[in-house]
């Protein structure tokens, strides 16, 4: 396989039960491709923290992924209300979630160091009042 | 540890997974926040969480985790049973508490996820 399989997908916003829907699609499709267990584990944790936050905090958003032989990139773009301290946000702990997010399990402020810490290229470019794009790479090993 | 075995220390309701019962665990790991579950990237067969929403078996899921306990007698909504059947995760239910749930079943050489050993 030398070009990419693209998959696209719509993430709805503020929809509990099917957040992290996209990420079980590329799982699944990781595993039939026969990518290493290690590795669909942390494109799993990474694109789903993503995806959920693009349902909690950006009011849904669109993934496009592109699988290649030997990695993966991630796309996670979202027209939500952007991030002011990109800096601050990736800090461990650091969450603005409400306490009926929290209430469902999210608001530990983990999910974008969780990203970083599971990815080998990442990258948030983000504007206030436009919305977010977080770029994943994980290279299969 | 079977997971019939972890049924009867928690005296617990299964949802799901009864033609599971013979699967082995070796490892748990316990939170309520879905977060901190997916910071740890150790194989943890069992998930204890106080949580009951469709989010805990996505996040099972994820993490390959085979099997959920809810705590404080938490019923599985029909999401949470359609996604587990699907992903062939069980799901049991115990009236006890997070703390008491983790320290029957560490008590019973069930160990931690995040550590190789005590
Ligand atoms: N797509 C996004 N759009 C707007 N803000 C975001 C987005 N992603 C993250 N943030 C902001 O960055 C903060 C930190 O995100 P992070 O994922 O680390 O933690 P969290 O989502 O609050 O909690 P957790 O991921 O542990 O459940 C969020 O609380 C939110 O303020
Ligand atoms: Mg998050």
């Amino acid at each position: 396989m030398s070009e990419a399989l693209h998959l696209e997908f719509e993430v709805a916003g503020n929809n509990f039960v099917s957040a992290g829907g996209a990420s079980d699609e590329v799982k699944k499709t990781l595993k039939m491709l026969g990518v290493s267990t290690a590795s669909i584990r942390k494109v799993a944790i990474a694109m789903y923290e993503g995806e959920i936050n693009m349902v909690i905090h950006a009011g849904g958003g669109r993934a496009i992924v592109d699988i290649y032989r030997d990695r993966i990139v991630i796309v996670l773009q979202d027209n939500g209300p952007g991030i002011p301290d990109i800096d601050l946000a990736l800090t461990e702990g650091y969450s603005t979630a409400t306490d009926s997010i929290r209430d469902l399990g999210f608001g530990a402020g983990m999910g974008l160091p969780n990203m970083k810490k599971y990815t080998d290229e990442f990258k948030i470019e983000s504007e206030v009042g436009k919305g977010t794009t977080v770029t994943m790479v994980v290279n299969f090993v | 540890m079977k997971l019939k075995n972890i049924v009867e220390l928690l005296n617990a309701k299964v949802y799901c997974g009864e033609d599971q019962f013979d699967m082995e665990l070796v490892s748990a790991c316990a939170s309520d926040m879905m977060s901190d579950v997916l910071a740890f990237v150790k194989d943890q067969a069992l998930l204890i969480s106080g949580l009951c929403n469709p989010q805990v078996v996505r996040t099972a899921d994820m993490m390959d985790i085979k099997c959920i306990v809810l705590v404080r007698g938490k019923v599985p909504t029909s999401d949470m049973m359609a996604i587990a059947k699907q992903k062939g995760i069980a799901i049991i239910s115990s009236d006890y508490r997070m703390y008491s749930a983790c320290g029957v079943l560490y008590k019973n050489g069930l160990i931690a996820g995040d550590q190789e050993t005590v």
